[in-house]
């Protein structure tokens, strides 16, 4: 089996702070990762290959210090690496994205034919899920969305059952191969890297490729030219015209702070007594206690 | 962009439509449904849909696709009820159930033919899937997940509003020289239009000359969620929900104590999903769910966007936090300065004698 994982390093949302005077995002000492949900995309196409056999490579779209991401996939275990890297990649949405990165798998293909890409359900950043669709259409890929598990592999008939997640319920669905999968996060636990393979992580090669060796053919179609979305504006949250209002709180005498609180309430907002009045009536079932 | 000033706009730029784009016209909602069921964001979306077409001065047009029966002819009908002047009513035996190339075949085709100036579609698995590979193969600009939607007076173009950098500020994103421009929004962001009955329309049936044998990807079974024991969160009218400010895992029962109390469901924030507190499934915001419940309790939440475009729509928002300064204090309408695990039993007790509750 030929695995491509396309990966992204993002920022870890976690540490995100927004400056509370000017609204610009503070980027100084946030740590970059790879994008959680493509942790289990890396984990699910290293066990398709050491039951099957063959390699995984790992790609990513993103400037150079991405190159730590990739390192972090191989010392996981997967077996090459590619960072896709050139400045007029930069300022891409999802539709030039998924133009770079289909390139890529194109050229990967011409090596060797590829059997089954994976993307993680989206990203942590974007959290748009479009870039696998957009991949997938365009190599005329087989997708396979918000996989939770891998039911069947048969290389020899070219064939995959998975179960994916759908609206109120899951599909078992069987397809062909070379097919594109978005795996759905809780679907696996990451491995931990075995000592040999954290330490030809270290020194291994990572290939670098710029728009020539990602085989691109039009460069109108990538980075901030090739996308046809434009972000026009960038906003921190909007205040209530109204402060909330204070109720002041006594660690000593704490319910007389509630029960102002409850009197509040009351008088200010008709539903929510209805619905209490409602819940004393035994109209409601509310959360199923654990 | 990493240092931009915000709240100005970054570029203001033009509108160049060219040649067959500027005959793209009307906006059009897709019907999503299921075995059979209307996904309610769906209607949630013709309602926005309605006043997007109204501002516009165009058609406002419901997709519904799927097999040949009765069944389309009802969503077509509720279609109206909710807002659609237009139905395209896309049936074939090979639209039974979602599957992407084909779903992704009629629509895309139904585009080209019809063309749309606008295409909205719910964040769901179905939505998501559907919309990435559409527009795709259209080439045109799509915008997932938003929170707001308006059209922009001088050039007709489609706002679409979102949460970025990991929901900690909000951006407006433009599809300019593009047509149709797509976006996906998601269940309960969009409040639910209120049916009209007496509203008629007008169906227009499109063959979209699908073959079975064709499809390589075949459904072998569907297996529906067992419903009974998983979170209730998006039509809870009461919610108690939790976040890192509680200090530990431990103090997350007080938060399920005060729930009992008020026969609310129980949510949380990212970070106590992420610290392992509670299951992921009761997640408000937005990579969880968005509600809009008559009261929402958030105790210990600091109050970042992307929790809360999952909640603002409360009608009632107490918020218990130890920092004065926390986010959350901007838009609750109540807000308690305190340790969560002293307020949060003080509000037990307050709501159990209320209620006439022995404790």
């Amino acid at each position: 089996m030929n695995i491509v994982v396309c990966i992204k390093q993002v920022p870890d949302s976690t540490h995100i702070r927004v400056h509370p005077v000017t609204n610009t995002i503070m980027r100084q000492g946030v740590p970059a990762v790879i994008n959680p949900y493509d942790l289990f995309a890396i984990e699910e196409a290293l066990r398709i290959r050491d039951a099957h056999g063959g390699k995984v490579t790992v790609i990513t779209m993103g400037p150079p210090p991405a190159a730590v991401a990739l390192r972090k996939a191989l010392a996981y275990g997967c077996d090459e690496a590619v960072l896709i890297t050139d400045k007029i990649f930069s300022g891409a949405d999802t539709l030039a994205t998924s133009y770079v990165l289909a390139s890529a798998i194109s050229m990967l293909g011409k090596e060797q034919p590829v059997d089954l890409v994976f993307t993680g359900k989206q990203t942590i950043d974007g959290d748009t899920a479009q870039v696998g669709p957009g991949i997938a259409k365009r190599l005329d890929l087989e997708l396979l969305t918000y996989v939770a598990k891998i039911v069947a592999v048969d290389q020899a008939a070219g064939k995959i059952q998975v179960e994916r997640r759908a609206e109120g319920g899951v599909q078992l669905l069987e397809t062909r191969l070379p097919a594109l999968i978005t795996m759905l996060e809780g679907s696996n636990e990451m491995r931990f890297g075995t000592a040999p393979d954290v330490f030809r992580a270290a020194r291994a090669e990572i290939r670098t490729w710029d728009r020539n060796s990602a085989g691109i053919e039009d460069i109108k179609k990538v980075g901030l030219k090739g996308s046809p979305t434009i972000v026009s504006r960038v906003f921190g949250p909007t205040p209530r015209d109204e402060k909330a209002e204070q109720i002041a709180f006594d660690p000593a005498a704490p319910e007389v702070a509630t029960a102002a609180l409850l009197e509040k309430i009351l008088a200010d907002s008709p539903k929510v007594a209805k619905e209490l009045a409602r819940h004393q009536a035994g109209e409601h079932a509310g959360a199923r206690h654990e | 962009m990493s240092n931009a000033r915000t709240d100005k706009p970054i570029k203001k730029r033009k509108v160049k439509l060219e040649g067959d784009l500027l005959n793209y016209k009307g906006v059009w909602v897709l019907v999503e449904s299921e075995r059979g069921y209307v996904h309610p964001v769906s209607w949630e979306l013709m309602g926005q849909g309605r006043i997007l077409a109204d501002q516009l001065g165009v058609e406002l047009c419901g997709v519904v696709m799927g097999a040949p029966g009765p069944a389309l002819q009802a969503q077509c009908e509720a279609a109206f009820a909710y807002g659609a002047d237009r139905c395209y009513r896309v049936a074939s035996p090979v639209l039974a159930d979602y599957r992407n190339v084909p779903f992704t075949h009629a629509l895309t085709d139904l585009v080209n033919q019809f063309k749309p100036e606008i295409l909205l579609l719910g964040a769901t698995t179905l939505g998501r899937d559907l919309a990435g590979s559409v527009a795709t193969t259209l080439k045109t600009g799509l915008t997932a997940d938003c929170t707001g939607l308006d059209i922009d007076p001088e050039d007709r173009c489609l706002l679409s509003t979102r949460p970025t950098f990991g929901g900690s500020l909000l951006c407006t994103i433009v599809t300019l020289n593009y047509r149709p421009q797509m976006a996906t929004v998601r269940h309960r962001v969009m409040p639910m239009p209120e049916a009209q009955p007496e509203r008629s329309g007008l169906i227009i049936d499109v063959d979209p000359h699908l073959v079975e044998t064709d499809v390589v990807t075949k459904i072998l079974d569907f297996l529906p969620d067992d419903q009974s024991g998983k979170a209730q969160l998006p039509y809870a009218e009461m919610i108690v929900s939790g976040g890192k400010g509680l200090g530990k895992a431990e103090n997350f029962k007080l938060v399920w104590d005060l729930a009992k109390v008020l026969g609310a469901e129980v949510g949380a924030s990212r970070a106590a999903i992420h610290a392992g507190w509670i299951s992921a499934d009761r997640q408000v915001g937005q990579t969880g769910k968005t509600v809009r419940p008559a009261l929402y309790i958030a105790a210990g939440i600091s109050g970042a966007i992307q929790h809360r475009v999952g909640m603002e729509s409360s009608d009632c928002i107490v918020a218990i936090n130890n920092d004065p300064n926390a986010p959350i204090f901007d838009f609750a309408h109540y807000a308690i300065v305190g340790d969560c695990v002293q307020v949060l039993p003080a509000l037990q007790k307050t709501f159990a004698a209320y209620l006439g509750q022995t404790a």
